[in-house]
């Protein structure tokens, strides 16, 4: 292939998913705009965003692309069922991962502010926060992921191409409402 | 390569230490936020433009991180300036920011026109935008080339470590390189 020829293939398969990835992202924005009520009353709160969102594409971006990776090299089955172990596997050490560091990230938010005397929230609030926002989220991307990966490559699509940007676009719209609600039913429950 | 231990102890341990190397790298860019947030408020577009452009950033590496990831499972990258996977890759990321950029500014402008604050003219949302695009679209092919050839020098699975890597880094200097848009483009 020339130089042309892959340039021309990356685009065309790229453009579309980053399009529809540019939307979500600004409807995440538009999320986070509305947020700032509780922006205000979690002190702090607004350090713990680039990290959470991240944390979704990252877990679950890895998922994807190892799942991809799997798919061409014909080690995974392109018909998904509850029954191939290495799904399985994948899929848990996600969902542990994602949840993990997203109460690491809280702890860390927490000693960063306080070492450079910020104020804080307590970390009994942003360790909930984290936690609750962490596995709702983990849950729907998790869903999310494995449809567009499975449903994309049987029907000739690349998944590698697919799974990066529909992973961080329903990551940043899902890591954005599952922070907000999560922030409000702690706040509910007494947190603060 | 890697791809032959799936299992969830296994995976969690290869990951997990680079998860929270990565976190700490993002609360950098939570904080450069927090440092801004003064600017956020009285900019109220730039405040929608944030998660997009962070977001933008990282799917153009993360995209030729999976293309350049897949491509050296299979044996078919060298990396060499004269390389066509590499090359055509490197292209078609600048010029897909270059597409997608200008359309995003305009985005957000519309959006925030319709919920019914506008603090900024079009044509500056757009160029703030398309400015942050050309830079990280050049950014994200570096960092990209750089981690991809160091997982594949130090023979780890490029799915675990390289798109991880890039995303990250393309999201703080996605924060980075829009205020430096905006500092260039619109002062304050």
């Amino acid at each position: 292939m020339t130089v042309r020829e892959v340039a021309v293939e990356a685009y065309r398969e790229a453009l579309p998913v980053l399009a529809l990835s540019a939307v979500g992202g600004l409807f995440a924005g538009v999320v986070l705009g509305g947020m700032d009520a509780e922006l205000k009353r979690v002190a702090g709160l607004l350090v713990l965003v680039p990290a959470l969102l991240a944390t979704r594409g990252n877990v679950y971006g890895s998922l994807g692309a190892r799942l991809g990776s799997a798919l061409h090299q014909g080690l995974v089955d392109p018909t998904f069922s509850t029954d191939d172990e290495r799904v399985n596997a994948a899929v848990a050490a996600a969902l542990a991962n994602g949840v993990l560091v997203s109460g690491v990230a809280a702890v860390l938010t927490v000693a960063l502010l306080t070492a450079l005397g910020r104020p804080a929230a307590s970390l009994g609030t942003f360790v909930a926060i984290a936690l609750t926002a962490g596995l709702i989220s983990g849950v729907v991307l998790t869903v999310a992921v494995v449809s567009v990966v499975f449903v994309g490559y049987r029907r000739g699509l690349n998944p590698d191409t697919l799974a990066g940007p529909v992973v961080t676009t329903t990551g940043d719209v899902v890591g954005v409402a599952t922070l907000l609600v999560a922030t409000r039913l702690v706040l509910a429950l007494g947190g603060g | 390569m890697a791809t032959a231990e799936w299992t969830v102890r296994g995976i969690v341990r290869r990951m997990l230490p680079v998860l929270i190397v990565l976190t700490a790298i993002e609360l950098g860019s939570g904080i450069i936020l927090d440092t801004f947030e003064g600017t956020l408020l009285r900019y109220p577009t730039l405040l929608v433009l944030v998660p997009v452009t962070i977001g933008m950033a990282g799917n153009l590496g993360s995209i030729l991180a999976a293309r350049l990831s897949t491509a050296l499972h299979l044996g078919l990258l060298s990396f060499d300036a004269a390389d066509e996977r590499l090359a055509g890759n490197a292209v078609a990321t600048i010029a897909l920011a270059v597409t997608v950029f200008p359309l995003v500014g305009a985005g957000a402008w519309l959006l925030q026109t319709v919920v019914g604050r506008t603090a900024l003219p079009l044509g500056t949302v757009v160029a703030v935008a398309l400015m942050s695009g050309v830079v990280l679209a050049v950014l994200a092919v570096a960092v990209t080339t750089i981690t991809t050839y160091a997982a594949y020098r130090f023979e780890l699975d490029p799915d675990d470590v390289v798109i991880p890597v890039v995303t990250n880094v393309c999201d703080v200097l996605g924060v980075l390189v829009l205020f430096g848009a905006v500092r260039v483009l619109v002062g304050g």
